[in-house]
């Protein structure tokens, strides 16, 4: 286990005291039965983080009204990332929008899941030559699960959540172990892509 | 009070805990039907408390931050366990004793005034704008619920709530609804704002300061935020009553008139768009106001 410091190198000298610089670590998981007694609460409880990232989060607004009601699978929008469980990334991230991705994702409390909509967030889609957008999403954060087209109608983003389900019912679904175990890598990479990092290391 | 006395409060906690939680579910219900949705399942608000305990990862903003849930939900249990739940049963009266109302009524402000320092210590501006909003409108319905009290307490002769609902066993038209109208609708008016649906939900505000005070508020201070939630919402119905609808002497029947007085609340809630901060709070101090002072009048004239 990697217990090293933080080293917060993005921020001023003056400011360093003000941030948190512990090393986020992996979990353990508890009795084998009562383990798959929560993860079914984790699944049938799905919290999406009320954060729109590119063109595809309008997909998201029918799910929530009458003709699609996804509270029907217990599933309900949260409009802060500490009380979310799912974050769903809406298409392309463009670099600016990326920061607060990675932000939005550290504030949320694991076990947290991530669902990717729509092509951009697979391989660019048509932005994948573009100067300002990131092309895979999964080297900056985990992804869960992706849901293809451009764009994906709400059906098939009421399917992905149902796939999100099966696989957290598995106990498959364990982003938040992956991001802190491969914390260096995905660092490097974010700040491959961000050129003005202004925040610490892990956004406590 | 003995050891059984503890015991059966904890049960009685227990039971209205899980029909707190039930009738959560049964409102999700209806709510959605009148928005012509399908709903969650009756069983989500426990699968909520069960997540949100159940997450791996918690931060902390500080002792107050801690504190926050903790004074949240022994306001709410405090509040409960000095209501006698069950008519004429030694087992579910609580913690019942002379002057009970009074206590009742500051234990409804405690938690909130905790919540109120543990939410400013996680330092999100939306739990500033909450809890200022929430403390001056629970100020201003507090005066028409005090005005209704008082002139309860002129009515009965006594502060003592087992006292109250004996008052009112013979038959309906004892009940306080019929014997002091006046008192009964200047305390409905301040349970609509005190259950905190529509129009009055100014404190969670959803699309404008949502969630409001327990923004920064996750993991299990949330599921205990949210258990708290269940049981000081019955414990409120369950006063409302024994004040005003003539108590219950079995549990079907509390199930039975806790659910219809929360109705009240739930009808005018699905009706009705969201008053504005300041509309809210000049409107307990209006008409309310004036009805409860009225329901005074008339006990201090006979």
């Amino acid at each position: 286990m990697n217990k090293e410091k933080l080293a917060n190198d993005g921020l001023k000298e003056s400011e360093k005291h003000l941030f948190c610089d512990t090393r986020p670590q992996p979990y353990k998981s508890y009795n084998k039965y009562w383990e798959k007694f929560l993860n079914w609460a984790r699944a049938e409880s799905l919290w999406i983080l009320g954060f729109g990232t590119g063109c595809g989060a309008i997909e998201l607004r029918p799910l929530l009204t009458a003709r699609y009601d996804i509270s029907q699978y217990g599933m309900a929008p949260r409009a802060t990332p500490r009380q979310s469980s799912v974050f769903v990334i809406g298409g392309y991230a463009s670099v600016k929008t990326l920061k607060r991705i990675i932000r939005s994702y550290e504030q949320m409390q694991g076990p947290k899941f991530v669902v990717a909509v729509c092509s951009c967030s697979i391989n660019g889609g048509m932005y994948w030559d573009s100067y300002n957008t990131i092309n895979r999403i999964d080297h900056y954060i985990p992804v869960d699960v992706y849901i293809t087209g451009c764009m994906p109608r709400p059906e098939a983003i009421i399917a992905g959540f149902g796939d999100l389900k099966k696989r957290i019912k598995e106990g498959r679904a364990d982003g938040h172990n992956e991001y802190v175990e491969n914390l260096d890598w995905y660092k490097a990479n974010q700040k491959k892509i961000i050129k003005d990092w202004d925040m610490p290391d892990y956004n406590w | 009070m003995t050891i059984a006395t503890v015991l059966y409060a904890l049960i009685s906690l227990l039971i209205i805990l899980a029909w707190g939680l039930l009738m959560n579910g049964i409102v999700r219900r209806v709510v959605a039907k009148v928005h012509g949705r399908i709903g969650p399942p009756l069983w989500q608000p426990f699968v909520d408390i069960i997540k949100n305990n159940a997450k791996r990862t918690a931060i902390s903003h500080g002792i107050m931050f801690y504190l926050g849930p903790v004074f949240r939900i022994a306001g709410g249990i405090g509040t409960f366990l000095f209501i006698p739940i069950i008519f004429g049963s030694t087992f579910f009266a609580n913690f019942s004793f002379a002057g009970d109302v009074l206590l009742v009524m500051y234990f409804i402000f405690f938690g909130q005034l905790g919540m109120a320092l543990g939410a400013g210590e996680g330092g999100h501006p939306h739990s500033a704008i909450g809890v200022g909003r929430g403390l001056a409108q629970m100020t201003a319905f507090e005066v028409p619920f005090a005005l209704s009290i008082i002139s309860i307490a002129m009515q009965y002769h006594t502060l003592n709530i087992t006292e109250i609902v004996a008052a009112q066993q013979a038959g309906i038209f004892s009940w306080t609804i019929f014997t002091n109208p006046f008192a009964t609708i200047a305390a409905l008016i301040a349970l609509l704002g005190m259950n905190m649906h529509s129009p009055f939900d100014i404190v969670l505000a959803p699309q404008e300061i949502p969630i409001g005070p327990p923004t920064e508020f996750h993991s299990f201070f949330l599921g205990t935020l949210q258990t708290n939630r269940a049981i000081f919402n019955m414990a409120k119905l369950v006063l409302f009553m024994n004040l005003f609808f003539g108590g219950a002497t079995n549990f079907p029947i509390l199930m039975i008139k806790t659910f219809l007085i929360y109705m009240i609340s739930v009808v005018v809630g699905v009706s009705y768009p969201r008053f504005r901060t300041e509309q809210s709070i000049r409107f307990f101090l209006g008409v309310p106001t004036l009805i409860g002072i009225i329901s005074v009048v008339i006990f201090m004239v006979k």
